[in-house]
């Protein structure tokens, strides 16, 4: 629509927004409520702790086979943990754990009350635009006409965070209790299985985080200022 | 084109908090309204005065000051308090969590591993040299009949036996045989107050662990004495050890001498002296 000439109003003809300098005017778009960026802070400072006590955890059998014969499956640095031995890595576990879940039921409850998750959850008609958008930014293709805050591999990536997140409750939720979440132990194939899963789940937040660390700093310098003030000036995308 | 610049004003799908210090202050009013469903879906692009435009942003940040509340965390001196009240928090979930009689799973005996592969962990030796002949388990506190138990009275006990999954808090586990006495019969034989809250047990290693009755009280919890049908081995805790397979490795405390039961935790246990939390429940 923005692209277009011709227009049936009979109200006097407007230059396209971004070719006039309003002198006296932002042009700007609320994209984040307050809930929404403090869960997202929260829920980094969250994984930072988890993820980092989880790898201290870890250390104490850095296996996932038999304790007899161990073989050490990788050493972690010392760098990378946190909290300086088991216990008190389970303190800071046992601790943010419930600081996580609490944000993420957070956040969850808050997108769908207030309709939001429709902008970052990803469906069936987004599957065509991921491809466009790898390629924009891999292949340095041009970009694809964007009509709102999230791009189609925005939504991907964000689901797979949501699901990720879920999925690192449940399985943690087994390792922490899996005699009173006996069906669920069942479910992820017993006790020794669902180490593995949540270990798989902290790769998934690992692969993640980069690659939105790399595209903030990349290409939305504009939304690392929208996800902590709420406002982005200038978007790209036109509202419709 | 324009109704590009009218319609993204006076959008009543917008947050209110939000448009309260630019509703006055667009620019256009007239025009279209975007739906509520595409709303949701998009972040309307407005058009706000300079002045007002840092005015919303400065505010917007300052509400987010309660995330500097995590940063105690960063501060060493509240550090133990908070991480206490975590983990009594955690104790909380777990013992609401916690069934009396909700059973561990129990393995057929092909999945049992052998008893050379299970594994034993301990802090002061693998063996403190009970003289297995003379010992006795010292009873007092909250019973009616206090004194020294020796094994043949513990024995006299229905004898369970049940193939259990161990799990040591470093993250291995390993499901092993072990017969014993039910704890609840040790209660009932010594005449415990089974109303009375904890237990205490000190073990010839020096070791020493305390208990929720609850957990006492389960169907599994074994007084044990027998490993893979055979007297428990010295390296596993002769002559008696608790198991308890609703709890995590470390509560199942080995070379029992005394048990303790009292309505006020005097001690907690060797390991959450160290830090580690004290119910664990699985």
């Amino acid at each position: 629509m923005t692209g277009s000439t011709v227009s049936e109003s009979p109200e006097p003809q407007w230059p396209a927004p971004e070719a006039v300098h309003f002198a006296y005017e932002v042009r700007a778009a609320y994209e984040h409520p307050w809930l929404v960026r403090l869960t997202h802070w929260l829920t980094a400072v969250c994984l930072f702790v988890l993820i980092g006590s989880g790898l201290q955890i870890f250390m104490a059998f850095p296996s996932f086979g038999p304790k007899i014969p161990q073989e050490n499956f990788i050493e972690i640095p010392q760098a990378f943990r946190i909290g300086g031995w088991l216990a008190g890595a389970l303190m800071w576990h046992f601790t943010f754990m419930w600081i996580f879940i609490a944000t993420g039921v957070a956040y969850l409850i808050f997108q769908c009350v207030s309709g939001r998750y429709r902008m970052v959850l990803f469906t069936r008609r987004d599957v065509a635009g991921v491809w466009p958008m790898v390629k924009h930014y891999a292949l340095r293709h041009p970009q694809p006409l964007l009509t709102a805050p999230y791009n189609p591999l925005q939504k991907l990536a964000y689901t797979s965070t949501i699901l990720l997140g879920v999925a690192s409750v449940a399985t943690g939720l087994v390792l922490f209790n899996p005699v009173q979440f006996s069906w669920l132990t069942w479910l992820m194939g017993g006790f020794s299985r669902a180490r593995v899963w949540h270990f798989l789940a902290m790769c998934g937040f690992l692969a993640f985080i980069p690659g939105h660390l790399v595209m903030v700093a990349v290409h939305g310098w504009k939304n690392f200022v929208s996800m902590v003030v709420g406002w982005k000036r200038d978007p790209e995308y036109r509202a419709e | 084109m324009d109704d590009h610049t009218r319609n993204t004003t006076a959008d009543p799908a917008e947050p209110s908090d939000a448009s309260a210090g630019t509703e006055q202050t667009s620019a256009e009013v007239s025009g279209e309204v975007a739906k509520g469903d595409e709303a949701a879906q998009s972040a309307p692009v407005r058009r706000i005065e300079v002045p007002s435009y840092p005015r919303a942003t400065r505010r917007e940040l300052i509400k987010l000051a309660p995330l500097l509340a995590v940063g105690v965390f960063a501060i060493p001196r509240f550090q133990p308090a908070l991480f206490k009240a975590g983990l009594t928090f955690t104790d909380w979930a777990a013992a609401s969590w916690f069934r009396r009689r909700h059973l561990a799973p129990t393995f057929a005996d092909s999945d049992v591993v052998p008893i050379e592969r299970f594994p034993f962990n301990s802090y002061a030796g693998d063996d403190p040299g009970i003289d297995l002949a003379a010992w006795t388990l010292q009873v007092d506190g909250l019973v009616a009949r206090p004194g020294d138990y020796t094994l043949p009275e513990i024995q006299a006990l229905p004898k369970v036996r049940q193939n259990t999954r161990h799990v040591c808090v470093e993250g291995w586990n390993v499901i092993g045989r072990f017969g014993g006495a039910r704890f609840a019969d040790l209660l009932a034989l010594v005449g415990a107050d089974t109303t009375a809250r904890y237990l205490t047990f000190e073990c010839a290693d020096g070791y020493y662990e305390s208990l929720d009755m609850a957990t006492a009280l389960h169907p599994q919890s074994l007084a044990c004495y027998e490993m893979y049908d055979a007297p428990l081995p010295r390296g596993h805790g002769a002559p008696l050890r608790l198991l308890l397979p609703t709890k995590i490795g470390y509560k199942s405390a080995k070379y029992l001498i005394t048990m303790t039961v009292t309505n006020d935790l005097q001690a907690l246990g060797y390991w959450e002296d160290q830090g580690y939390d004290w119910f664990y429940g699985l």
